[in-house]
């Protein structure tokens, strides 16, 4: 049985180390907060401007001023600062955030990410996930395996415009976990019942199989 | 000289003329200067050149001016709440420059510093570095960006005193303390004006020499974007 979303979140948490200073994307990455690992303490960082990001309020909490980079109202911690969005990018670009998990439309076996444009159909922005894969010392990507129309997302090269260059380290889909590194792109863990085979079917990219899966 | 000034469409006079550049505060609809925002509208100024992370919503915030055809060009991060946005940007009916977030912050920050030019690595090897100056730094490639300068930049505080002083309440900050420093005139709307000496000179996130009119909001409505809670017990 394929990775569900909660899955695909669920392992992408076992990325997160003790004292880690994480910034989470839109959409499924926005779930990995709900299974931070026991005895495991992370500070979340939103780009707008806030560090030490809180659960969803009560209703009777929710605050105008007090949003997260998905437009999303939370709420704060004991431990939280406030700042500018230079001051939150002088974090993200100076390196000072250990990881970083955002959506992906494709990723490259080199490592190049596209998530921000389709050219003529879809204009939204990069926000600042060209910021983040620039800056942060480790990107991982939750994705889909292949688009609705099934057509693969892991390829040779990226056709969109691309996010970055060579800046991807893991990306977890439904079909398992793969590293990208120097050496290229090699599947690490297989979802139950996904085979190796049915894999490289879904897939563009070439890529290694670790020891450990086959 | 006094800084402070009745009501938005007062602090607004004689500072506006076609084809001027503009910045804007707020992260989504967070922080944004609503007043100023809606007086900007009712002055009829156009081909404005608007400097933003985003362009509102339909109906609030910088949608206004899109809807009554006033912006000529944005320079914003992420527009994906505005549909009226995409409808004008895809029928080439409106310019725009996107800026990763980033880049957009450290541009508004650079140009109120008087820092015109700087080197970042975000965007090397996207379309945003196409046409840029590329150099290594310690073997690694960056590219250029331009600090930003604004005719006029509008902001959004929380607390400010006559002086201009501003304080910013949470993620209401966002982009605001940066625009401020970066507009040749900054016109501040806050939700409480107090009396010199009445704010911690401790606490002031923007210091009153780059705030050249401030007036108090009125009516704010405060819009929340996406209204997301929890419930008891979980």
């Amino acid at each position: 049985m394929a990775w569900t979303r909660e899955d695909m979140a669920r392992r992408a948490a076992q990325e997160l180390k003790d004292g880690f200073y994480v910034n989470l994307g839109i959409g499924i990455p926005t779930l990995v907060a709900n299974y931070i690992p026991e005895g495991v303490e992370v500070t979340l960082q939103s780009e707008n401007g806030m560090l030490g990001m809180g659960p969803f309020p009560y209703e009777e909490e929710v605050d105008p001023d007090l949003i997260n980079a998905g437009k999303q109202t939370i709420t704060e911690l004991p431990s939280t600062s406030y700042f500018s969005s230079a001051d939150s990018f002088a974090m993200i670009r100076g390196g000072h955030i250990n990881l970083s998990i955002l959506g992906a439309m494709q990723v490259s076996e080199k490592g190049d990410l596209a998530n921000w444009m389709i050219p003529g159909k879809m204009v939204k922005g990069m926000g600042g996930a060209m910021d983040l894969v620039a800056g942060v010392k480790k990107v991982v990507i939750i994705m889909d395996h292949n688009a609705r129309d099934g057509s693969p997302k892991l390829l040779h090269e990226c056709n969109l415009p691309l996010t970055g260059v060579g800046v991807v380290d893991m990306v977890i889909t439904d079909v398992g976990v793969f590293t990208i590194d120097e050496t290229g792109i090699t599947l690490t863990e297989l979802a139950p019942d996904v085979t190796i085979e049915e894999a490289r079917e879904r897939t563009e990219a070439n890529f290694k199989v670790s020891e450990a899966v086959s | 000289m006094k800084k402070t000034y009745t009501d938005a469409a007062s602090a607004l006079e004689g500072v506006l003329k076609d084809g001027m550049t503009i910045m804007a505060g707020g992260f989504g609809l967070c922080g944004i200067p609503e007043n100023l925002i809606t007086a900007l509208r009712d002055s009829g100024v156009k081909d404005i050149t608007a400097i933003s992370n985003n362009a509102g919503v339909d109906d609030f915030g910088l949608g206004l001016l899109l809807q009554t055809r006033q912006i000529k060009k944005m320079i914003s991060s992420y527009v994906g709440e505005n549909k009226e946005f995409e409808r004008q940007y895809l029928a080439q009916e409106l310019d725009l420059e996107f800026n990763p977030q980033g880049t957009l912050a450290e541009r508004c920050r650079a140009g109120g510093a008087g820092i015109p030019g700087f080197y970042t690595k975000t965007g090397v090897g996207t379309l945003i570095a196409e046409g840029k100056e590329h150099k290594e730094f310690n073997g690694e490639t960056y590219i250029m960006e331009t600090g930003l300068v604004a005719d006029v930049s509008l902001v959004k505080a929380w607390k400010g005193d006559k002086e201009g002083n501003l304080i910013y309440r949470k993620t209401a900050r966002n982009l605001n303390p940066n625009m401020a420093t970066a507009g040749k005139i900054t016109i501040a709307e806050v939700e409480e004006l107090v009396e010199v000496g009445e704010l911690d000179p401790d606490e002031i996130h923007t210091p009153g020499i780059y705030v050249q009119r401030i007036i108090q909001s009125k009516d704010l409505e405060k819009r929340i974007e996406k209204v997301t809670t929890r419930t008891r017990g979980e």
